[in-house]
């Protein structure tokens, strides 16, 4: 086990922000740490990499205490914080060089080459990080968070506030990593989990609500499926009702319908079926997969319950 | 330790803040010495350098907190305090790399005064007809006053995330240990009874007396006390972040 967490108790005055928290990550997993705004991600990440100490209890990462060896710790563990702090007057490569030195790394120089090589940076190793574009000051972020080759690594929100080519490289360039490491990261972004991650373990107000494989929790959560058709011509949708495990038909739009169904029935088939008794002539019909956000959605919006 | 050291010095030296500090100090001073003919050390009639190191605590108490300001208050506002306490160093090697380097700076800027030793010792007549003593002395004082009021302010830099209140706060502290006590020895419940034990606890009874060319352990222990007593307080401070 590369990190082991026991019963993690953080509270800020008399607000509890991470309560009893408790799991284990094996090593070179990915782990997604998934949970609304202000559910406790971005503390645990702060307790684990000992930049707050814990009200109560303990966690173990390779081996050493976040208590009694914090310097152990941080020898093994990469961080990249929520926002990505960086120092903006200085240069990429003397960035990277300064933390190489400052983590007492083997043949810095050669270490940041390697980096810069890695992340792809190698044409804005010489600008100044101030005037690079967000995309690329993640991964001198990511860069910084490797540079003394720590075994674990964790990543708070890597890919906030990217647009959708940036979100792609980093998404890459942290699947990489993830093959040689064991990382921990959080996001509020539902794709990016079942696009990363072997685990995920949701919280919700500092409490840990599910901890399981992606199809796990998916088969667990998903007893319906959501089927979207769309018909050439104009169909009766009453007929569609009487399919067998058919529960709910909503129109959206001329000819298009969403149709949320039991998962133990094969629908479309049946649907199928019976548009061709009924002369109906199907353009589409699509299963929907990005079920993963109605699962989030339910297990952390008690209130709606 | 070092490590963070360089780091600074480094961020010192690649932007202006390293050249315009020592720049700053060697004008005012340069001025102060040479041409204000109230100070002037030309019309003064005897080759000392009193005046030099009456001089130099005064500009030290803005220069100094005004190098210090920026030292945590900038990281913490910055969010780079998280970087450095993650990685794998002490907050107390954080802190000590920081003093050292602010402190190597200022020592920097206080080596070009050895031409006005200079000077002083060829103007005088017969020439090097000096108290060198007192000016060994002075320069030790100097040494050990710079330290302490880089302790302040960088103790100051680390109770606040705005740089300007922390230069204002170092300034304040400084003036307060340095000066103020002298002052309130005066206040009529001291005087004639206890003003003497007022006054050692402030800087200047310390500085002074090592000025005088005497060096008396009890001073450099006071000094050391200083800067260890600030700069432990700045650790707690650091730590005391984590709750």
């Amino acid at each position: 086990m590369s990190v082991i967490v026991k019963g993690l108790t953080k509270t800020f005055g008399k607000q509890i922000a991470v309560n009893q928290l408790s799991f284990t990550v094996s090593k070179g997993e990915i782990l997604g740490f998934l949970g609304p705004n202000g559910a406790g991600k971005t503390t645990t990440m702060k307790l684990l990499t000992t930049f707050l100490s814990p009200s109560e209890g303990d966690a173990e990462i390779c081996g050493f205490s976040i208590l009694k060896s914090p310097i152990e710790v941080k020898r093994c563990i990469g961080y990249l914080p929520e926002h990505n702090p960086l120092y903006k007057d200085m240069y990429v490569r003397e960035y990277l060089l300064g933390f190489a030195r400052l983590t007492k790394v083997n043949k810095p120089t050669k270490r940041v080459e390697d980096l810069i090589e890695m992340t792809g940076l190698t044409r804005e190793q010489n600008k100044l990080i101030g005037s690079l574009s967000k995309g690329y000051r993640q991964r001198v972020g990511l860069s910084q968070a490797l540079v003394h080759d720590p075994q674990v690594l964790i990543l708070d929100e890597p890919t906030s506030g990217l647009d959708p080519n940036q979100l792609i490289e980093i998404r890459n360039l942290v699947r990489n990593i993830g093959k040689e490491k064991t990382l921990i990261f959080s996001t509020h972004i539902m794709q990016e989990v079942s696009a990363l991650c072997d685990r995920v373990i949701i919280i919700d107000r500092g409490i840990k609500v599910a901890d399981d494989s992606i199809e796990s929790l998916q088969d667990q959560m998903d007893q319906k499926q959501v089927i979207w058709l769309e018909f050439t011509n104009v169909i009766n949708a009453e007929v569609l009702k009487q399919i067998k495990g058919v529960l709910k038909v909503s129109s959206e739009g001329k000819s298009k319908y969403q149709i949320v169904a039991r998962k133990d029935i094969e629908v479309r088939d049946l649907i199928f079926a019976e548009s061709v008794k009924q002369g109906w002539s199907i353009r589409e019909m699509v299963k929907d997969k990005s079920s993963i956000e109605n699962i989030f959605a339910e297990m952390t919006n008690t209130d709606q319950k | 330790m070092w490590e963070v050291c360089l780091k600074e010095i480094r961020g010192f030296f690649s932007s202006l803040i390293g050249y315009l500090v020592i720049g700053v100090f060697v004008l005012i001073l340069g001025l102060m010495m040479w041409v204000f003919p109230d100070f002037s050390i030309l019309d003064y009639n005897t080759a000392s350098l009193d005046q030099f190191f009456f001089t130099v605590p005064l500009i030290f108490m803005f220069l100094i907190p005004a190098i210090t300001m920026r030292s945590i208050a900038e990281e913490m506002q910055n969010g780079t305090l998280e970087l450095l306490i993650t990685k794998p160093i002490s907050e107390v090697e954080i802190v000590i790399g920081k003093f050292l380097a602010c402190l190597l700076l200022v020592w920097i800027a206080l080596l070009p005064s050895l031409i006005y030793y200079y000077s002083v010792y060829q103007l005088a007549s017969p020439v090097g007809n000096l108290d060198n003593g007192a000016i060994y002395g002075s320069y030790l004082g100097l040494l050990l006053l710079s330290a302490s009021f880089v302790a302040i302010g960088i103790f100051s830099s680390s109770l606040t995330k705005n740089q300007i209140i922390a230069f204002l706060f170092g300034v304040a502290l400084s003036y307060l240990l340095f000066y103020a006590f002298y002052y309130f020895s005066k206040l009529p419940i001291f005087f004639g009874k206890t003003d003497d034990i007022v006054q050692s606890i402030g800087m200047q009874d310390h500085y002074d007396s090592i000025s005088r060319g005497v060096v008396d352990t009890r001073d450099i222990i006071y000094f050391f006390s200083v800067i260890f007593f600030f700069i432990w307080l700045t650790i707690q401070n650091i730590n005391q972040k984590k709750n």
